[in-house]
């Protein structure tokens, strides 16, 4: 007897009774992932922070190559050239396309108004050079890191007449260079200071949040005094306290110590309330019992249940950083020349008399903002990947 | 509380002011000797004297304090008159202009935190937002300078001061209100500025948590009218955060409120803060400090009380155990 097929669809594959348990490649694959796989995997949907986070790779990009991507040194003076305005990149000559170049600058002196006055010589044409050894025009030489010698720049003048994009300032030095050299400064303040403010943030809020008790209340009552100080007088006294008699590089340390000192009280604050939550927790009694040190503990078993979190918050802190010490050096009380950073640009437009007549002084206030935006971007994003509730 | 903090930050203003190496006296004699002039050494321990420099540390900070309580703020060795006399309308002014940007912030960030919640990712709310953000980001100072420039360079006016240059160290009359009242605003919005946005966003995502709780959709379903459903409950739960944000917003107001007075030139004390720093008038200094940080303390004493007003569970837990 022949067995007839049965009328509606049969699976011939064998029955296998896990078949619902199973999961399809890409669900082991979410499954398996580490929790940093995780956390990057979520930031890469963040478009604004990953466009932040970009900027900010490029920035500091240019930190790291600052003398190259400089047209000029730090300190080259034009002296014919004082207070030169910005001048235009133009790409046709006459209806003829010339590639990027500037019209050469015309010097005369207003006798009346005690001013030089500056016009595009529409007769010269100077085309940017990119990728240029220029050892044929001045200022073209740096010392790499202050160690190696080199002419080779990203972008250079032409060598009959100096370029200056974003005008020059009071001593004719030219503000674009000024302002790549000066990210130098602010952008590795910020990077320093906030790992001190980490260290100290990690040690103080995890001593606080695992002993509790007497400890918890001292940390907990600094915290609390440190934090009701403005914090920007209290900078300002403090680094008005620095001696005068230090040295450029030194007072850059201590200020950079200073803003850490004042913010680290926010980090502590967030490891003591999770540590707190979270040494009640079995996994945390099982390796006490087992006889981990307090210093395995909490590194090794409580410290990676937040760490993504904290370095979120730390992001965040760092915009703070940068601004505070802007503001120092822009009042005077933080870095010294010839220390340049963004703040200490910005010193020379405090007088608005002298910024109404040079308004490119004020150009290094964009670098800034964006840079503060970028990292703002880049924590929200960090703190919304960093939260695993959130999807 | 609000004591023991008090002491705590005298005793580390007082030590900052002890801080830089020689004291006042000694820098001036040096000056003096550095321009050729003759010292009378017995004038200078008179100084001394009666200054207290003579005694120890411990004695100097007690009297310093004793000064403090009775609103004496000591001796400004620069202007060589008493602080007092030298800070003069200067902290009315400040206190003015702190409790004026606070306002302003409330006034502000209230109606458009409510609309932003209420019309999420509507196009008004990504404007407000977005407006939010750049606030955020930009630094008061710099926004001061900017606002500065534009004036200058358009509309060829000056926007700093507090007042006009007529009424500077003159009494009090109507028409200097009426000046310092019309130089306000200035200021007020370019401080005002990143709190409003700060909290904007703040306002906004408590009031965005407690509207898409199960208690909102019921009022909804038993047709409670919109504005009812908004205002009798969710709006209450989320203004709770909103006041205690005093507590922050004060020390960051008053911080940006000292460097965006020294960019607007205003006759607070901001200006006169960092005129004392570069002379290393410590003395000034620290009273100044001490000054701005009371100011701290005392706005955050009022939040909690206004939040013990207004939310219960803050007032009936602090009855009872502690």
């Amino acid at each position: 007897m022949s067995r007839e097929p049965l009328k509606h669809y049969v699976n011939p594959a064998p029955f296998n009774p896990y078949a619902a348990l199973e999961l399809t490649p890409e669900q082991e694959r979410y499954y398996m992932a580490s929790q940093w796989r995780l956390v990057w995997w979520k930031l890469k949907r963040h478009r604004l922070a990953v466009i932040s986070g970009s900027f900010l790779t490029l920035m500091y990009f240019v930190v790291v190559f600052a003398e190259v991507i400089a047209p000029y040194e730090l300190e080259a003076r034009h002296v014919d050239y004082l207070f030169a305005p910005p001048q235009d990149v133009h790409w046709f000559e006459e209806g003829e396309f010339r590639g990027p170049f500037v019209y050469g600058i015309d010097v005369t002196l207003d006798m009346e108004r005690l001013q030089w006055v500056y016009q595009e010589d529409r007769s010269q044409v100077n085309p940017i050079r990119f990728f240029c050894s220029g050892s044929d025009y001045a200022g073209a030489e740096y010392e790499f890191w202050g160690m190696v010698k080199g002419d080779f720049h990203l972008i250079c003048p032409s060598p009959n007449s100096p370029m200056f994009l974003l005008g020059t300032d009071r001593m004719g030095r030219d503000m674009l260079s000024r302002i790549v050299y000066g990210a130098r400064i602010s952008l590795t303040l910020g990077l320093i200071g906030i790992a001190i403010s980490f260290f100290l943030g990690i040690t103080i809020g995890g001593v606080a949040g695992y002993y509790g008790g007497l400890v918890d209340n001292i940390v907990q009552r600094t915290i609390e005094v440190i934090r009701s100080f403005p914090m920007l007088p209290l900078l300002m006294t403090l680094s008005a306290v620095l001696p005068v008699t230090w040295p450029p590089t030194l007072i850059f340390l201590g200020i950079t110590v200073l803003l850490a000192l004042l913010d680290w009280p926010g980090l502590a604050r967030a490891v003591r309330s999770k540590l707190l939550a979270l040494r009640e927790e079995d996994f945390c009694v099982a390796a006490q019992l087992m006889g981990a040190k307090p210093g395995r503990v909490i590194m090794k078993h409580l410290m990676p249940s937040f760490l993504s979190h904290l370095i979120a918050s730390a992001t965040l802190s760092i915009p703070t950083m940068i601004l505070g010490e802007t503001a120092l050096s822009f009042l005077g009380l933080g870095l010294r020349p010839p220390v340049t950073s963004w703040g200490v640009l910005l010193n020379e437009a405090q007088n608005i008399n002298y910024v109404v007549l040079y308004p490119w002084l004020l150009y290094p206030v964009i670098p800034v903002i964006l840079v503060v935006l970028a990292y703002q971007f880049l924590g929200d994003g960090l703190l919304d990947a960093a939260d695993p509730y959130k999807h | 509380m609000m004591i023991p903090t008090l002491l705590v930050i005298s005793v580390l203003v007082f030590t900052i002011i002890q801080l830089p190496p020689g004291d006042y006296l000694t820098t001036m004699v040096n000056e003096l000797q550095a321009q050729g002039e003759n010292v009378n050494q017995e004038r200078v321990a008179y100084l001394r004297e009666q200054y207290g420099m003579d005694r120890s540390i411990v004695e100097q900070y007690l009297y310093w304090v004793w000064g403090m309580l009775h609103g004496d703020m000591g001796h400004s060795f620069e202007h060589d008159k008493p602080v007092n006399e030298v800070v003069g309308d200067r902290m009315y002014l400040t206190i003015l202009v702190a409790f004026v940007t606070t306002l302003f912030v409330y006034v502000m960030s209230f109606p458009i935190g409510v609309y932003s919640a209420v019309r999420q990712y509507s196009i008004g709310d990504f404007t407000l937002s977005f407006i939010g953000f750049i606030g955020l980001a930009t630094p008061n100072f710099l926004l001061a300078l900017i606002l500065m420039y534009m004036a200058k360079a358009y509309f060829g006016t000056d926007i700093g001061g507090l007042m006009d240059a007529q009424y500077i160290d003159q009494p009090w009359t109507m028409d200097k209100v009426m000046s310092v009242l019309a130089h306000l605003w200035v200021p007020v919005v370019v401080i005002g500025t990143s709190g409003t946005a700060g909290m904007i966003r703040r306002l906004r995502a408590n009031l965005l948590d407690e509207l898409h709780k199960q208690y909102v959709v019921t009022a909804k379903a038993k047709g409670l009218s919109p504005v009812k459903t908004l205002v009798k409950y969710p709006l209450r739960m989320a203004l709770n955060p909103f006041i205690a944000d005093i507590g922050n917003l004060l020390p960051e107001m008053i911080s940006g409120a000292v460097i965006v007075s020294v960019v607007l030139g205003l006759e607070t004390t901001g200006p006169m803060l960092l005129k004392a720093l570069q002379s290393q008038d410590m003395y000034l200094a620290g009273s100044f400090l001490m000054f701005i940080s009371l100011l701290t303390v005392f706005g955050t004493l009022i939040s909690d009380l206004a939040l013990a007003v207004l939310d219960p569970r803050i007032r009936l837990e602090g009855g009872q155990s502690r």
